[in-house]
């Protein structure tokens, strides 16, 4: 008997002297001593294949990273998968990259419809759904979706943003609202709401929205034109933006004119409605443009050219998303290194939410990420930038948190 | 039957059978999609196989189906396997109705109406007057059933991944077998006179309208119940899932799978299935390509399809035993 217990005793000391040898190293599926695996979706493929190239981006991102000798001494093995931008093969990539696979956590799988049909499964089985490529604000519940985390300024963050403006600068505004009918329009609208707090029923005189099916949106803007807003809060998608710029110019409605980051493009949207129309438009920026004069000698887009060109060659210098995606990789970069040791799925999601005053350079100088426990929406601050007729310029400080 | 076609029938369902027990999970889910694919490529060959009539709005349908039972089960808490017959109903009544004036218009002029078909409803289903039901451009998440207690008393503890897959696979094989019955039968026949021959179907007394009106309904009524099944698999429903794009892939397995053959149902789900993951893994910069090499090699080297490419290979095996 009393040999017996021998064994059992050396156990027990074995069991009770590890964890101070093991408690710095701890993993879950995905990650060993020597590599991090990361999953993703990308639209390679089908209508939103234009954002293909972030995943790509991405991927050349951590093959530099592993050149460098990895994180924390792990190469990074990222494995991404076409969903062509359909929700049932997001599902079907996503289980695989979970339970054939075997990553660590997802990064950036891309577009909102995608992320909010593997949003349910992702928290189930307890897998970091981390820094989605989408600005809706429902990524941003962590009481409820503890497992999923946004990243860029949400819509309702910039709604507000362009309230504090409005209330600042010009309080007695009359605001008119055209806005798509769908999630991401009401966003921008309940964040202009909360800005604006009690005032809003008073300033807010004509809310008007269109379906994306609808041909123009001509008539819109003459209502608003019509209620008297001398304010115009512009939540349109590219082809409805160039529409409303161009009606609102071409019936003489001059008002403040606040266009959505969604619809900034100089290509799809202030060409087609011309550029004359599109002089004073007020929007956001969060993101160094590789096609603005001020930042061709900027050191950060200097280190992010020369990257592209060794790594990604094939990638355009002139595609912001290409700066979007180095800019997101950046961010899992510090939140590997800030886990460690402790590679488990639990420790990268609190890591993920533990992000004090980051910066990456890419940013505009001022934007930092801020995240808790109860806080999963990593860039909430942005600058506001005026359309000078040729190009947008950045006015003011940086707004928001 | 012959003996031997019924020896290897109840071989592919035994390993039917078997393989959710012999493969994870996610595997599972991809047979899961597999089966679900064939039932879809079977009402579609039963149009265009069997009855000549090109559809290039399929899709159209698999969504409807998918949407029945998402709304029911999401709106009303209508228990999944109850939104089945629903879905399938819908989809007879709004097929039979769409084939009526569809009939004026033979082929190519057919496959337009239906492209139409095909295009319109994911914008329909944005539609904002529709927004209550389909929940627009975010569509519905629903929930994933769990294996009925039963099993487990039974000392056979399914996971919800195992359960649907046998949820499917019981489905499935109902519906094959109503569709070999009705083939092989006078219906049948009529279809693939109409068309091989319309006119002369019609001098035998069959009334060719009526035919293909009810064939386009049961077709619709097939790529419904797949799309309902579809839905409780993939637990979510949006516009996106259901772009024209899925339509042509539906034409694509048929064809690659073999026209007017009901096992050629199954070699065009595997094929819509795993070729496209496949082509994924060799090249990221252009899948399509991949897959499009792909489809004509298959086109090149089995230009009946493979059940036709595997029913002329028995047939010359066969030969050869003769022979010596």
């Amino acid at each position: 008997m009393k040999f017996k217990l021998v064994p059992i005793a050396a156990l027990l000391a074995a069991a009770l002297a590890s964890p101070t040898a093991l408690a710095q190293k701890k993993y879950d599926p995905g990650a060993s001593d020597s590599e991090i695996k990361i999953g993703n979706t990308n639209p390679y493929s089908g209508p939103a294949s234009a954002y293909g190239t972030i995943g790509k981006t991405i991927a050349a991102y951590f093959k530099m990273v592993n050149d460098q000798g990895g994180i924390n001494g792990r190469k990074v093995n990222f494995v991404t998968y076409d969903d062509g931008y359909s929700p049932p093969k997001t599902v079907e990539m996503a289980r695989k990259l979970v339970e054939q696979d075997q990553v660590l956590m997802l990064f950036q799988t891309l577009g909102t419809p995608p992320n909010t049909a593997i949003h349910k499964y992702m928290n189930t089985k307890k897998v970091p759904q981390s820094f989605v490529a989408t600005g809706a604000t429902k990524w941003n519940d962590p009481r409820n979706f503890p497992w999923t985390i946004g990243w860029q300024p949400n819509y309702q963050t910039e709604g507000r943003i362009y309230a504090a403006y409005i209330l600042k600068n010009k309080p007695n505004a009359k605001i008119g609202i055209l806005y798509q009918n769908d999630d991401y329009g009401k966003d921008y609208v309940k964040g202009m709401h909360d800005g604006l707090g009690d005032k809003a029923k008073t300033m807010i005189v004509k809310e008007v929205s269109y379906e994306v099916a609808d041909p123009t949106v001509d008539s819109q803007i003459v209502q608003l034109q019509a209620s008297g807003a001398d304010v115009f809060f512009n939540v349109t998608t590219p082809k409805f933006a160039a529409q409303a710029i161009r009606k609102a110019y071409d019936i003489g409605w001059k008002p403040m004119h606040f266009l959505n980051n969604v619809s900034v493009s100089l290509a799809t949207v202030l060409k087609p409605a011309g550029l004359e129309k599109s002089v004073g438009l007020i929007s956001t920026a969060y993101l160094k443009d590789p096609t603005d004069k001020e930042w061709t000698n900027d050191p950060a887009i200097k280190k992010w050219e020369a990257f592209m060109k060794k790594y990604y060659p094939e990638g355009s210098l002139l595609d912001p998303s290409n700066v979007y995606a180095y800019t997101v990789a950046s961010t899992l970069h510090e939140v590997l290194k800030q886990s460690g040791d402790n590679l488990t799925r639990d420790n990268v999601m609190k890591q993920a939410a533990n992000l004090k005053g980051f910066a990456v350079d890419t940013l505009i100088p001022g934007i930092k990420m801020n995240t808790d426990q109860g806080d999963y929406a990593p860039i909430e601050s942005v600058q506001l930038m005026k359309f000078s007729g040729t190009q947008w310029e950045r006015f003011g400080a940086v707004m928001g948190k | 039957m012959s003996r031997r076609q019924l020896i290897v029938l109840a071989a592919v369902l035994a390993l039917a059978c078997v393989l959710p027990f012999l493969v994870s999970n996610y595997r599972t889910f991809q047979f899961n999609l597999v089966i679900i694919y064939a039932i879809a490529l079977l009402g579609l060959n039963i149009l265009t196989g069997y009855n000549g009539q090109i559809s290039l709005g399929h899709g159209a349908f698999y969504a409807m189906g998918a949407y029945c039972t998402a709304i029911l089960m999401d709106k009303f808490g209508v228990p999944y396997w109850a939104t089945l017959p629903v879905a399938g109903a819908v989809c007879l009544l709004f097929g039979f109705l769409f084939g009526l004036p569809a009939l004026r218009l033979e082929g190519l002029y057919l496959a337009l109406a239906t492209f139409a078909l095909g295009v319109s409803l994911p914008q329909l289903l944005k539609y904002h007057q529709l927004e209550n039901w389909t929940g627009g451009v975010q569509g519905i998440v629903i929930a994933k059933p769990e294996a009925p207690a039963f099993f487990g008393s039974l000392g056979l503890r399914l996971n919800p991944d195992q359960w649907l897959y046998f949820f499917t696979l019981a489905v499935a094989i109902v519906m094959f077998v109503l569709a070999w019955n009705l083939l092989r039968g006078r219906v049948g026949r009529a279809l693939v006179a109409i068309r091989d021959q319309h006119v002369a179907a019609e001098a035998m007394g069959i009334n060719s309208a009526m035919v293909k009106s009810l064939t386009f309904g049961v077709s619709a009524m097939y790529t419904g119940i797949a799309g309902s099944l579809g839905a409780i698999a993939v637990q979510f429903v949006a516009p996106d899932s259901f772009n024209i794009f899925l339509s042509i892939v539906f034409l694509v397995g048929i064809v690659v799978g073999g026209l007017a053959s009901i096992s050629g149902a199954i070699y065009g789900a595997l094929f819509i299935q795993f070729v496209p993951n496949v082509a994924d893994e060799i090249s990221k910069a252009a899948p399509w390509a991949i897959f499009g090499v792909f489809l004509i090699g298959f086109v090149y080297l089995m230009p009946m399809g493979v059940a036709g490419a595997l029913r002329m290979a028995v047939a010359r095996l066969g030969r050869k035993r003769q022979n010596t």
